[in-house]
């Protein structure tokens, strides 16, 4: 004879009822919108790949006995007579901190119902986004052509080329998705597609967003700076 | 705000944290600038103001602080399980330097 859930549940020590209590019967565990909860759980499964990323270029660049290039010089750029150390590299975090600054703005103007602003701001976003996307690509054009590759380089070590175009490429991978994600958001809004059902996806897509921002800080930090 | 899952802050939290954002960007970029010496100096201050942006961001920007315990907890103790993958496999890459100077001499 099968037991019903019930008994099973009634059988189990008490430290693992409450806990199965807690996270079952048609309770919301994270009293928060399901859309915003799976937001989280995607972000969380993305921070591992990244995470993942990153411990295998640490991995890599420890374990190269080449020179590993210094990205104060790959990535400089010539102005005029003087040549400017990670000049772009700078300018994209500040494209993409700005970005998060509009983008937690037009969250703002979301959940106070003012939809132009908000689809504004929205698109600002987006705008930004595509900035940075397209200084991601001049910025691989520009190594490519100096003969930068996934294995090897003129400058040293091999695995410097793997780790830059694997990370770097799924992050502009990301920003891309992202401009595409926001743009939806911003017509939704400018349609009124929110007005019954409450702006909390715009507050969704600026998780996303911002989790690109942070994945960047660890980039920059890690990658260009160290 | 705690009924309808909203977050309501004044404009003021955004742009301060931006501000912010933008103050510890530049700093840390100026550590690499002006070549900040020993190399383990400069180290430590580009972690520690990138550690202060990713909280920043987080905090305020994904309005983790103002969400309850249960979910901030389910986000943050998984994350951190990330640093011990990055201790072992560091570990891991200055074991295969050894090894490669070891057997190609260099």
């Amino acid at each position: 004879m099968a037991q019903s859930l019930e008994e099973r549940v009634r059988a189990m020590p008490r430290w693992l009822r409450d806990l199965v209590a807690d996270w079952s019967s048609d309770q919301q565990t994270f009293k928060v919108n399901w859309g915003k909860a799976m937001m989280w759980f995607f972000i969380v499964s993305d921070m591992f790949v990244f995470g993942a990323f990153l411990s295998a270029y640490a991995a890599a660049r420890l374990g190269a006995t080449l020179p590993w290039p210094d990205p104060a010089k790959v990535f400089a750029l010539h102005i005029g007579e003087s040549e400017i150390p990670l000049l772009l590299i700078a300018i994209m975090t500040v494209v993409l901190i700005s970005s998060s600054g509009t983008m937690a703005i037009a969250v703002k103007y979301g959940y106070e119902r003012n939809r132009a602003k908000a689809a504004l701001f929205l698109a600002l976003t987006a705008l930004l986004g595509l900035t940075f996307v397209g200084m991601q690509a001049f910025e691989w054009t520009k190594l490519i052509r100096e003969g930068f590759r996934p294995w090897t380089n003129p400058l040293g070590a091999p695995q410097f080329g793997s780790s830059f175009f694997m990370i770097t490429g799924f992050h502009g991978l990301h920003v891309t998705a992202g401009v595409i994600y926001l743009i939806t958001i911003a017509s939704q809004v400018l349609r009124g597609a929110y007005e019954k059902i409450g702006y909390q996806r715009v507050e969704i897509a600026g998780l996303y967003w911002h989790f690109v921002d942070l994945v960047w800080v660890f980039i920059f930090a890690f990658f260009y700076l160290f | 705000m705690e009924h309808s899952g909203e977050q309501h802050h004044p404009i003021r939290v955004y742009l301060v944290v931006w501000g912010l954002l933008f103050l510890l960007s530049a700093m840390s970029y100026f550590v690499d600038y002006f070549e900040v010496r020993p190399k383990e100096l400069a180290w430590f201050l580009i972690t520690a103001f990138a550690l202060l942006k990713a909280g920043l961001i987080v905090s305020y920007f994904m309005h983790v602080r103002f969400e309850r315990l249960s979910l901030v907890y389910a986000i943050l103790l998984p994350t951190l399980l990330i640093l011990a993958l990055t201790a072992f496999v560091m570990a891991e890459g200055s074991y295969v330097f050894d090894v490669r100077a070891i057997f190609f001499g260099r």
